[in-house]
């Protein structure tokens, strides 16, 4: 069934849709991800404009990120006011990275910034992952009993403005936080994700939140960074497609809940072992594109 | 047969549409295109007569050649290069009025029935009609290349059927990915190389229902149009968590 979306101004498969909407779905409920660095790429693969590619998804996590944060609530794993703080930095953040966008699409660097965008941060992260996740592996094969976790105190904490945060146990300066924020608004404005895959290593490794409010908390702040993302780039530059959004959705909502499914019944070391090997995968793939003579030189539009 | 030689030599030196002795009358399936949510490209039925108020002329047979050309726009041409191991956008050139999508079909090979002179006046083929005045320059071929790779920019010979000299018949297909606005049809008969005849008519693409009013809502009401994405995608996630935890139970 073939479906005309009014912004993006093409037809496509609306079960193709329903379908990436569904795989994303299912990898997001496994992994615990958003999602959004992977429907981006895919996007753009069956022809949907970027600059409408990157919006949509956009609206698409504000979606997801609902739907995961109400579990949270309800299981109290959301740390409200470090999600306030976040989402203080979040919004500079975005509304920064929209410009950015903005002025790349003028100058017709947007392709380039995005892709660049994803191939160092999925690089990076997938690559630490992987190590991460193989080393836990071994230890898990070598001596069970894992050493005792201890709190670290890096030195950005001891920074001024310092605030409680209660939900998380902490006592820490508000900078880093903001800080991290307003990266994560960043980027979401500019690669159309809602940032989960930076902010949650984030807030474990450099503000030292305990992981179980981790998840809850950052998709918390997640749903208003990326919908003032969402409605930033529909009033600026029109390009938000409430069709295109609308199947995506369907498609993902189904697909999450079989993710999870599939997620309880692996491994948590091989699961991220495959996160890491997918997000290197889509990190290569658009890294050789830059690489590699293009087969067409020139191109047309924005 | 004097006569008729001079006749035709009048032909061909009067402006078009004037002393005709052989009129194109032709009729479309359809002048209006809506697009709907399920639009996925159209196919339009053209058809038409060659009236005349004498008998057929000898020699050389009559040829139809039929042009739709889509609404014309400003189009930014981009040209990549390596810098620093990689491949990036270095050059913007904007290209003036170019038609969006444009088609030619005709009975036989243009080669054959259309000479470069007549093809130059009338703005017939891709070469002639897109933007002749830049031939050669690189922006200009990459243009119309990347248009004939998406198929918004085709030459079909040998598609338009005609019999018996007198009825002919074609149909063209809008592909999916269509901007909306006019499309000028344009139908010329030629003899002996020469346009004896042409009508012109326009058939109007238009979004239409919801496809019309979520594309106005975006342009000319950007910020209700962002707070409905934001409360439908809301409202949805909201929705989804509902609906599982009473699936689950």
């Amino acid at each position: 069934m073939q479906i005309f979306l009014p912004i993006a101004e093409v037809s496509v498969n609306a079960f193709t849709l329903l379908g990436l909407g569904g795989i994303v779905g299912v990898l997001s409920g496994m992994f615990g991800v958003g999602g959004g660095f992977l429907i981006t790429p895919l996007l753009f693969f069956v022809g949907i404009p970027p600059a409408v590619a990157v919006a949509t998804s956009a609206n698409q996590i504000v979606a997801s990120s609902v739907s995961g944060v109400l579990a949270h609530f309800k299981r109290k794993t959301v740390d409200l006011k470090m999600g306030f703080v976040l989402l203080g930095g979040g919004l500079v953040g975005s509304a920064i990275g929209i410009q950015i966008f903005n002025m790349l699409k003028a100058m017709g660097q947007v392709d380039l910034l995005v892709t660049l965008c994803y191939v160092v941060f999925l690089g990076i992260i997938g690559f630490l992952m992987l190590i991460e996740s193989i080393r836990a592996i071994k230890r898990a094969k070598g001596r069970p009993g894992g050493r005792p976790e201890r709190k670290k105190h890096l030195w950005v904490h001891n920074l001024p403005l310092k605030m409680k945060f209660r939900a998380s146990g902490l006592y820490i300066s508000a900078i880093p936080p903001i800080a991290v924020g307003v990266m994560v608004g960043m980027l979401g404005a500019v690669m159309g994700v809602g940032g989960g895959f930076i902010m949650v290593p984030a807030m474990i490794y450099l503000l030292g939140m305990p992981t179980k409010v981790v998840i809850g908390t950052s998709l918390f702040q997640i749903i208003f960074t990326a919908g003032f993302t969402t409605l930033l780039h529909a009033y600026t530059n029109h390009t938000v497609d409430v069709f295109l959004a609308f199947l995506l959705l369907i498609g993902g909502v189904i697909g999450a809940q079989i993710g999870t499914q599939i997620g309880l019944k692996m491994k948590a070391e091989q699961l991220r072992i495959w996160l890491a090997v997918l997000v290197l995968a889509v990190c290569l793939k658009l890294g050789f594109d830059l690489l590699l003579p293009p087969k067409e030189l020139y191109s047309l539009g924005a | 047969m004097m006569t008729r030689v001079f006749a035709l030599l009048f032909a061909l030196l009067m402006l078009p549409g004037a002393g005709r002795a052989e009129e194109v009358v032709a009729a479309l399936s359809q002048s209006r295109i809506s697009i709907t949510a399920n639009f996925d490209g159209s196919e339009i039925l053209i058809f038409g007569a060659v009236k005349r108020d004498q008998p057929t002329p000898e020699g050389e047979p009559l040829d139809v050649i039929i042009t739709v050309a889509g609404p014309e726009k400003v189009e930014t041409i981009r040209r990549k290069d390596r810098r620093f191991g990689i491949w990036i956008n270095v050059e913007a050139q904007v290209i003036g009025h170019t038609p969006t999508f444009y088609t030619v079909t005709s009975t036989r090979e243009l080669a054959d029935i259309l000479p470069p002179l007549t093809d130059s006046l009338w703005k017939i083929t891709p070469d002639k009609r897109i933007l002749p005045g830049m031939r050669g320059l690189p922006a200009r071929e990459a243009l119309i290349r990347l248009r004939k790779a998406d198929d918004l920019y085709r030459t079909r010979e040998g598609v338009v059927t005609l019999s018996e000299d007198t009825l002919f018949q074609t149909s063209i297909t809008l592909p999916s990915n269509i901007v909306e606005g006019g499309y000028t049809t344009r139908i010329f008969l030629l003899r002996n190389g020469a346009v004896i005849d042409s009508y012109g008519t326009t058939i109007n693409v238009q979004k239409v229902g919801i496809e019309r009013w979520l594309y106005n809502l975006a342009y000319q009401q950007a910020l209700i149009y962002g707070v409905m994405a934001l409360a439908i995608a809301g409202l949805f996630g909201w929705g989804a968590s509902e609906a599982f935890r009473i699936l689950r139970r």
